[in-house]
């Protein structure tokens, strides 16, 4: 019998295929239905936020951040804003960060809830996404309430608030809270046990936790190996150190483990937020009293000479940052965000730099999927919770 | 733990090496000759009372018209003793091409943050190996995140051809990755 020849063959996946998150392109080897090698093509959605950033006042920059990760706007915020902070030595009223805690909450929920219904649809639970997403719309109506903007609320600013909650707001919250761990429950009760997806998950796309350090992974996926690092216990920020919560942790490294811990984290999440909505009394203080950057009451701008002209310095020529750098990290729904910024003294940022956990995710999903099956490939980009805007800002 | 003990505890274990300590407002800094990063980083990771062992991030950031021009930045973070440090190495203008070394071979996770840093600075990362564009298209000219780069141009739409490379350089462009992911 003539010997038979095989290779291996070569095949393009993306740019626009419906399960990458965004305009991911992977070129995968396949030996058969196994993959070979990976190659990861990124960049179809970068559009220059960093350098545009340059180009903007202090306080201008917040919207241009959120757009990045798309999914966990307020998230992106946060660590912007902290970093600013820290350069300009503010610290907040205890409600501000009470208020700042709650939102990033219910915004990690809210990109979960994004992950586990897509996740779930692209293996095969269609209708996961549906109940996904009706939960979603309450949290966007929130957003919408507190500063009518429903994904990028930008409400997260510079010495504080963009201005006080709303009327209705605890109601709001209130009735999600109460509403929401029900659904959780109803979520699990449609994938936890379910047959089709644990084969679709368990042993699929393992990796170390040591590995998983190397490849600079923090986060859901680091915690699905094992690890116990999240920013919000190791390095607290904006008064986390006070609130009850456990950091959820699986030791398996596949995806159903990545999987158990996001919807924990879920839980965890409603826990956190509970506690802040109880902290954060229906009126006070939105923002610090610094002058520099907090623009004085309008009463007093229409009443007092020297309010007018704070206020009218602070709207045109905005405020100046001590010249140094900074980074704040915050714990982002896919990993630690964290914003790396330079100040030269003026009133515009020197330089911008997002930490983007998406894009360390995409570099180690070679590795992730090396040697797995091609179907596969779509459960593990799933499980890394990728989100493109994220990956190439 | 303050810059100071973290170069005390530098100077032991790479010799002939001279630190600086940065100013921070946040965590501690460090200004590592670009000679003795390699050592240094791998010091940072081994050492037990330090194991710096998950690299956050690598960036710069362009000082035109100071020289020397750039700093090269690299968060760490140390999640068995919750520490974190910045190491920054000075690039001058004229050092731009492969002074810097990467530093792949301590933590993998710098290939994909040193391609950018390239793709937008120009830094050569000395045995990088793969420095390809990673954000902007392959076929584009300069780096855009470097200061005296315009933020207002306007650019021809370009256009595009078949892919013009024969079957045989595809296939040695696979090998080649695929011999490289092999370690």
């Amino acid at each position: 019998m003539a010997e038979l020849r095989t290779e291996t063959m070569t095949v393009n996946m993306g740019p626009q295929h419906p399960s990458t998150h965004g305009v991911l392109r992977l070129v995968l080897e396949l030996d058969g239905e196994t993959i070979r090698s990976c190659m990861p093509t990124i960049g179809y959605l970068h559009t220059g936020i960093e350098k545009t950033a340059e180009q903007k006042k202090w306080q201008q920059v917040v919207p241009l951040v959120e757009r990045m990760d798309y999914l966990a706007a307020q998230s992106n915020s946060l660590a912007y804003v902290l970093s600013v902070e820290k350069l300009l030595g503010l610290e907040m009223p205890q409600r501000v960060k009470d208020i700042r805690v709650l939102l990033a909450e219910l915004q990690r929920i809210a990109s979960h809830l994004v992950w586990i219904g897509t996740h779930a649809m692209e293996i095969g639970a269609v209708s996961m996404l549906f109940y996904a997403i009706r939960e979603r719309e309450l949290l966007l109506n929130i957003n919408e309430l507190v500063a009518g903007f429903r994904f990028f609320p930008s409400y997260f600013r510079v010495g504080g608030l963009r201005e006080d909650l709303p009327r209705g707001f605890h109601e709001a919250v209130n009735a999600f809270l109460e509403r929401f761990p029900a659904k959780i429950d109803e979520f699990e009760g449609l994938l936890t046990k379910n047959d089709m997806f644990n084969r679709r998950t368990r042993g699929v796309g393992v990796i170390t936790l040591d590995e998983a350090f190397a490849w600079g992974l923090v986060g859901p996926i680091a915690r699905g190996s094992g690890a116990d690092y999240d920013v919000r216990k190791y390095f607290p920020y904006t008064g986390y150190e006070t609130y009850e919560f456990t950091v959820p942790r699986a030791t398996e490294g596949d995806v159903y483990a990545r999987y158990r811990v996001r919807v924990e984290e879920m839980r965890q999440s409603v826990k956190i937020a509970k506690q802040a909505i109880a902290r954060i009394p229906p009126s006070g203080a939105w923002a610090c009293n610094d002058p520099r950057v907090v623009p004085p009451p309008k009463d007093k701008v229409y009443t007092e000479m020297e309010a007018l002209i704070q206020h009218f310095l602070i709207y045109s020529q905005g405020f100046t940052v001590p010249a140094g750098d900074a980074y704040v990290p915050v714990e982002g729904p896919r990993g630690e965000h964290g914003c790396y910024v330079v100040s030269d003294g003026t009133n515009r940022p020197w330089r911008v730099k997002m930490r983007a956990p998406s894009l360390m995710a995409i570099q180690a999903l070679p590795k992730l999927i090396q040697n797995g099956m091609i179907a596969d490939v779509i459960a593990v980009i799933g499980s890394t919770d990728v989100v493109m805007g994220d990956c190439d800002r | 733990m303050d810059a100071t003990s973290i170069i005390d505890t530098l100077t032991s274990s790479v010799p002939g090496a001279t630190y600086e300590v940065g100013r921070s407002v946040d965590f501690a800094t460090i200004y590592v000759p670009a000679n003795v990063l390699v050592p240094t980083c791998q010091a940072l990771r081994d050492t037990p009372s330090l194991r710096f062992n998950v690299l956050i991030e690598v960036t710069a950031a362009d000082y035109l018209p100071r020289e020397p021009r750039f700093e090269v930045v690299y968060h760490l973070l140390s999640v068995p003793n919750r520490l974190r440090l910045r190491l920054k190495v000075r690039v001058a203008s004229n050092e731009i091409d492969g002074i810097v070394p990467t530093v792949q071979s301590v933590w993998p996770a710098a290939g994909w943050p040193e391609r950018e840093v390239w793709d937008m600075f120009g830094i050569v990362f000395a045995g990088h190996g793969d420095l390809r564009r990673l954000l902007m298209p392959e076929d584009w000219e300069g780096h855009p995140a470097r200061k005296d780069y315009p933020v207002q141009i306007r650019k021809a739409a370009q256009t595009y051809e078949p892919l013009e490379v024969t079957e045989d350089e595809f296939r040695a462009n696979i090998a080649r990755d695929r011999l490289k992911r092999a370690h």
